[in-house]
């Protein structure tokens, strides 16, 4: 029996997510499998990366809330937590725009997960955090200012 | 192998909490060492996270994580049920750990 066929049934309206994370290889029984995307951590500006993501124009504002510090004074360890209440929110990103590798992570959500992450990230500089949220197949963005006293990166 | 990491999950109103502390270098692969050499790069780059054995949440990081990664998350769940998470890095190494919610 196709067990992830099953999943995508069961899934109801999750059809297109499911092809979306099968792509990945979120389905891939190792976790190895799935296909780290380089294009995506490559991007060095914001419209690089939205465009490497295959986001046309820039993603709308939306009831997105970014927790962290206006002042981290260790640029090594910066706490940053993102979460989205909007409807069908599939994935978050995180993008620290200073940093010389814009984006930091992203998260891919099972249709009935919650949306709300926290992560510790560092940081060169002070610069804006950006979290891009995908919900029901469109995007949206936050972003929060952060300065930094100490940079992070081991330079 | 590598340290374990440690998994810490409660549960309240149907909504689990899980903090997870890992241990790993995350290097930059920009850093340099006392001999001048360029350190390797080298960093947890997928990370997936089940409740009772189903995949919650998955991502993906590059080495702007913090070196020993602290994740916090949400899923829906109750006390019992059991949190695994696992991580590979981009030497392929990989580390699974779980924990009961509480």
């Amino acid at each position: 029996m196709n067990v992830s066929r099953r999943t995508a049934v069961k899934a109801g309206g999750g059809a297109a997510l499911y092809s979306a994370l099968a792509s990945i290889g979120f389905f891939a029984a190792n976790p190895a499998m799935a296909a780290w995307k380089k294009d995506w951590f490559d991007a060095k500006s914001v419209p690089d990366t939205l465009k490497a993501m295959g986001i046309a124009g820039t993603p709308a504002a939306g009831d997105i809330t970014i927790t962290s510090p206006d002042i981290a004074e260790n640029g090594a360890v910066v706490p940053v937590g993102i979460a989205s209440k909007l409807q069908k929110t599939e994935m978050i990103a995180l993008l620290v725009e200073k940093n010389p590798a814009m984006m930091a992570g992203f998260y891919e959500f099972a249709s009935d997960s919650l949306p709300d992450v926290s992560m510790r990230v560092k940081m060169g500089q002070s610069s804006d955090v950006i979290a891009i949220v995908k919900a029901d197949g469109k995007f949206f963005m936050a972003k929060k200012e952060i300065k930094v006293t100490l940079g992070g990166c081991g330079g | 192998m590598a340290d374990p990491m440690r998994i810490r999950a409660r549960a309240a109103d149907g909504v689990i909490d899980a903090r997870v502390l890992m241990a790993h270098e995350m290097e930059t692969g920009t850093r340099k060492d006392a001999s001048g050499k360029i350190v390797p790069a080298w960093f947890i780059q997928e990370v997936t996270c089940q409740v009772n054995g189903k995949t919650v949440m998955s991502a993906q990081w590059d080495p702007a994580v913090s070196k020993n990664p602290f994740l916090q998350f949400k899923a829906r769940g109750k006390a019992g049920d059991k949190v695994t998470v696992t991580w590979v890095d981009n030497r392929g190494e990989k580390r699974t750990d779980e924990a009961s919610v509480g």
